[in-house]
């Protein structure tokens, strides 16, 4: 198989020399739908046990599917939002293996003919570097149910209300060469799934699982054995499971071993991997159409129905923001990271707009108080861009006050911490507190002829040529105005007075 | 006093809409002749209290001038299919004492259209077999003995009950499953008529699976137009089956018009088998010359790949089976066993170890092996292409013919134990019916004539897809020219 | 001709998860083997380029609405279970 350079150029030493890592990943993406794959019950999570099922997702006998639209609509978006092709026929096959949580003894797949092809995700490695990274195929299948081995001494519980939920099965290339590179996949992935609103994305309720697959070889040697790493539920998790099972297979190989191609688990406690034989043996999953469904078939009318449906994409808004806004590679693509981050940004340049502000100009300034101080209060608050207290029109009059001289913008990150606990507008506390800019020159200038008065052995050594106490009575002047004088003017009056 | 089980669907139909009848007394007279059978084995759940229920609402409706074909009327129902708060099991152990919390959509349009329900009927466990000896209620005997004899013979399979209760007069109709012939083959050794429709005319919502893309729902009845009567109340469009068909049902009464003037009849060349006893062939004839005497063009014609849909058959019908069976695990239903200290998985080898029978058993393991890793190609695959070629040959043979005629089944009912032992023996009761199974196609079977041994045998009508109109057309003219008034003698009742 | 062995048996038999005592598995696998021999004779037949048929019915699938239209019937669905705690299946503890 011909594989992309490894541009991020991570090896891993080991005792005999460099190897390379090479990942692919599975992931499973549970479907945004009201309903079930094939029945009516709901998917909501955190439902009272076995509430959410119906007779079809229990398996009784006679029971049968029946299709979710929308699911099918949600794949082909998905598909067309990866740039990848679409089949307008594909099939739904049964993979077939007991397991408690599996009611019908099989899970409703799609093996031979799956609804999405090959596509594309272009990664984001930091420092304007970007990597596409080849998806091999999306299909639709039905989720299982969940068993709790750890309710009562001797019995396992089995809730179904997950079963029959539908998910996206989508499978990368064996693209990725690092754990950051996997990190980014996912992150991307998930960015992706949750503009066009296909996934939401939520990997602590389960609705992201990445299933990862990790192989190692030394430079220039062909692909290695790889092993799976079955259903690792967070992207910090992913990127330790990757290291640490390329490290055990490097031992392994190095102790003139063989690795062997098994399903594992990552065990984050212990921070390593382990082998799951107990799923592994006779695992034979006896693929075949499954007989109580036709073949699933669509027209060029739904495709571009959901193409028409799709919202700007992260990679395009990033390039436009660029490209029309002027703004940093790395300002745009934080931005873009989530939907609701690149809204808020829009919104709030609009809310400049309707306010008579030159975009074009406040742009990079407002990217950069909402990556910075924004950003960095939600953080620090936990709470996410949604949640945020200060709402775009607060923060566009804010931005309007820096911009008209009104307040400085050190006063400005103080009026700031009070919006964001109080919710007051910023004029509002402008004026309450007094915070207004001094920009009168004769009141600067007497405040600054009092400064130079208090310190005149400053002034001293000032004209003796240390003129960075310029900075110095700055600090003064700024201090005795509570902040408040318009540094610009503190400068450009300062100067002449100390150079007598 | 006349006896109210003789009547047909249709004289009790009209009898009740003329205020001579009620269903009440229908109902007592076959709760009555259920009891005086039970040597029969027909019925493995009697619901008395709940058919008088269902019969004075049928009569209060009646009375209400809302009479449907079949209210008022008693039928029995096939234990395949699922009826709410009332044991279904499909005849096995590893359903016990499962009473589903739901009614599936055949017996619910017969429910709605008035039916009354007797109860529930044996079959071979899960609809596999051809001698309703794989039942774990025991086998069914067939009210048929032959001239002369007290020796007792099986009355076909897998919807022994269903033939059964109804040649003895202890159900009015029934319903049953046809997966390979499970309809046709027990009419054809009871004397009765037993119509297969086009696959997707009913629902299998709510009937126990077998074989998912061949199972198909129909009536068994004692005359041909009772058996349009309750076709057309069981089949119907419905969302809840993705292979059911949104098709209008047509008044198939309507299409007993005696007239097959000017119909052209293929006589499939291959279907003559060296092995077909005598009597069957001679029946045969007989039946081509009814048919020539109504009116009918009779041909030749030839279905080149006959000879391979039993070995398909018993590729894809497993296949399918293996994996619609492997929700019987003791978990969520039914059997449950566990030996002392075992785990999940000794839960479900016990389980399923106990709670199936040998033929299951034998063909969920043919199944898995077919669909298995190196072999589905070579078997599974294959038999799919084959099956094609089976549907080709129907296709082709029905541009020049509007039906084909064929024996049903290759001999009359035998005795019990005699084919038990052979599992392909036992298959091949099925090599004239398996053929229109994997095509889908609509199949009858009509008795017309009685062994050299005074068994009953059926001639098998075959239609294209969805054209059960001339298939119901002309059964008619066969059952009619027939004449067939045999009756088995009720040793049952002594 | 193929030839299935109590190996083989013992193997499908452990994937369909049924329970064979040992003394089931030689007259199985001569069943099952003679079975086998006879569906073989397909390989007769010439099906080069044939579309393998899946089902009868010539139709695509027909797609529900996405709207909850079933489930809350928690007591209908645990109705039959051979065991149940506190509103879930039970079954033996599996260790994973
Ligand atoms: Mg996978
Ligand atoms: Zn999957």
């Amino acid at each position: 198989m011909e594989l992309p350079p490894n541009i991020s150029g991570y090896r891993i030493a080991g005792a005999t020399g460099d190897f390379e890592v090479v990942i692919g990943m599975e992931v499973h993406a549970q479907v945004t739908s009201k309903s079930k794959l094939f029945s009516g019950a709901a998917t909501e999570f955190g439902a009272e046990p076995n509430a959410q099922v119906s007779l079809v997702d229990a398996a009784m006998p006679g029971m049968l599917p029946t299709i979710n639209r929308e699911c099918v609509r949600q794949a082909v978006r998905t598909g067309l939002a990866l740039g990848a092709e679409i089949n307008r026929f594909s099939v739904f096959d049964r993979k077939n293996y007991f397991y408690a949580d599996l009611p019908q003894g099989y899970q409703i797949s799609q093996f031979k003919h799956p609804v999405v092809g090959e596509g594309t995700i272009v990664i984001d490695l930091g420092e304007g570097k970007h990597k596409d990274v080849g998806v091999e195929r999306i299909h639709l299948e039905q989720d299982a149910g969940k068993s709790m081995h750890d309710q009562h001494p001797d019995l396992t519980f089995v809730d179904l209300n997950r079963s029959g939920v539908a998910l996206m099965e989508i499978v990368s290339k064996p693209h990725l060469n690092s754990p950051d590179e996997a990190g980014a996949y996912l992150t991307k992935l998930r960015t992706i799934l949750r503009y066009i609103g296909s996934c939401d994305g939520n990997m602590e309720q389960g609705s992201m699982r990445a299933d990862v697959n990790v192989s190692v070889r030394r430079e220039g040697e062909p692909l290695g054995t790889r092993c799976e790493i079955k259903n690792v539920n967070s992207i910090r998790f992913v990127r330790q499971a990757i290291e640490v099972e390329a490290r055990r297979q490097i031992d392994v190989i190095e102790a003139g071993g063989s690795v062997d191609q098994e399903t594992r688990l990552f065990d984050p406690v212990k921070g390593e991997t382990r082998s799951m034989r107990s799923k592994e043996e006779a695992h034979d999953y006896r693929y075949f159409p499954d007989p109580d469904l036709l073949p699933l078939e669509f027209d060029d009318g739904f495709i571009d129905a959901a193409r028409d449906s799709l919202p700007e994409l992260p990679d395009d808004k990033r390039a436009r923001l660029v490209s029309t806004l002027g703004l940093s590679d790395y300002n745009a693509s934080v931005l873009v990271a989530e939907k609701e981050s690149a809204d808020y940004f829009e919104a709030l340049l609009a809310a400049l707009a309707d306010r008579g502000a030159d975009t074009s100009k406040l742009a990079q300034k407002a990217a950069n108080w909402v990556i910075g101080d924004l950003f960095g209060a939600l953080n620090k608050a936990g709470k996410s861009i949604t949640e945020t207290p200060v709402g775009v029109d607060a923060g566009a009059q804010l931005l309007m006050l820096i911009d008209e001289g009104t307040i400085s913008g050190r006063i400005a990150k103080d009026v700031f911490e009070i919006m964001f606990e109080t919710g007051d507008s910023p004029a509002k506390i402008v004026e309450e507190k007094g915070l207004k800019q001094v920009s009168d020159t004769g009141e600067i200038e007497a405040i600054i002829d009092q400064v130079i008065a208090e310190n005149p052995g400053q002034l001293a050594q000032y004209r003796d040529g240390k003129t960075k106490l310029q900075g110095f009575f700055v600090g003064q002047v700024m201090k005795a105005t509570g902040g408040k004088a318009n540094p610009a003017m503190v400068n450009q009056l300062l100067k002449p007075k100390l150079d007598g | 006093m006349t006896d109210l089980t003789k009547f047909t669907i249709a004289e009790a139909r009209d009898g009740l809409r003329k205020g001579d009848i009620t269903s009440r007394e229908l109902t007592e007279a076959h709760i009555a002749a259920i009891e005086a059978a039970d040597v029969l084995n027909a019925y493995i759940v009697k619901t008395p209290e709940k058919a008088l229920a269902m019969a004075d609402a049928a009569d209060a409706r009646v009375k209400a001038g809302d009479a449907p074909a079949m209210a008022g009327i008693p039928i029995g129902i096939k234990d395949l299919f699922a009826t709410e708060g009332v044991r279904t099991t499909a005849c096995s152990h590893i359903l016990d004492g499962f009473e589903p919390a739901y009614e599936s959509t055949v017996t619910q349009n017969l429910w709605d259209a008035g039916a009354v329900m007797l109860g529930k009927l044996n079959m071979d466990e899960f609809a596999m077999g051809s001698s309703n000896e794989n039942s774990y209620y025991g086998p069914v005997k067939n009210p048929w003995r032959a001239e002369g004899s007290n020796e007792h013979f099986v009355p076909g399979g897998s919807s022994g009950g269903s033939v059964a209760s109804v040649a003895a007069y202890t159900a009015m109709g029934a319903t049953a499953s046809d997966t390979g012939g499970s309809i046709r083959q027990p009419a054809s050794f009871t004397g009765t008529v037993g119509v297969k429709p086009t696959y997707g005319r009913c629902s299998r919502y709510g009937m126990v699976a077998f074989a998912s893309s061949l199972d198909q729902a129909g009536p068994v009845t004692r005359t041909v137009r009772d058996a349009a009567i309750m076709l057309e109340a069981m089949t119907g469009y419905d969302p809840k089956d993705s292979t059911s068909i949104n098709r209008e049902v047509p008044n198939f009464e309507a299409a007993l018009t005696g007239d097959i003037r000017g119909k052209t009849i293929g006589i499939p060349k291959e279907y003559r088998l060296d092995e077909t006893p005598e009597d069957i062939l001679k029946l045969w004839d007989q039946g081509i010359g009814w048919l020539k005497d109504a009116g009918a063009n009779v041909v030749d014609v030839s279905l080149p790949h006959t000879k391979y849909a039993l070995p398909t058959y018993y590729i894809v019908a497993p296949a399918e089976a293996s994996s619609n069976l492997a929700r019987y695990d003791g978990v969520r239903y039914g059997l449950r066993d566990v030996p002392q200290g075992g785990n999940l998985t000794d839960m479900y080898e016990t389980t399923r170890g106990h709670g199936f029978g040998d033929e299951v058993k034998r063909r969920v393991l043919m199944g898995t092996y077919v669909l298995s890793a190196g072999y589905y190609d070579a078997y599974y695959l294959k038999a799919q292409r084959v099956r094609q070629l089976i549907a080709k040959d129907f296709r082709d043979a029905f541009e020049s013919v509007d039906a084909l005629l064929t024996p049903t089944a290759p001999s009359a009912a035998f005795a019990f134990g005699s084919k038990s032992n052979d599992p392909i023996a036992m298959y091949l009761n099925d090599v004239f019916t398996v053929p229109a199974s994997l095509a889908g196609l609509p199949g009858a079977s009509v008795p017309a004539g009685l062994s050299a041994d005074g068994l009953p045998l059926g001639l098998q009508v075959l239609t294209p897809a969805f054209d059960e109109m001339t298939l119901f057309t002309i059964c008619g003219v066969l059952e009619e020219a027939a004449a067939f008034t045999a009756k088995p003698d009720a040793w049952w009742t002594a | 001709m193929s030839n299935i062995n109590e190996d083989t048996v013992a193997r499908i038999a452990r994937l369909a998860r049924l329970k064979l005592e040992p003394e089931q598995l030689a007259p199985m696998a001569t069943e099952l083997t003679s079975i086998l021999d006879w569906v073989e004779q397909l390989g007769e037949v010439d099906t080069d380029g044939i579309e393998p048929m899946a089902s009868p019915v010539d139709a695509k699938l027909v797609w529900r609405d996405d709207a909850v239209s079933d489930g809350n019937i928690q007591d209908k669905v645990l109705k039959n279970a051979p065991r149940r705690e506190y509103g879930f299946f039970a079954v033996p503890k599996v260790i994973e």
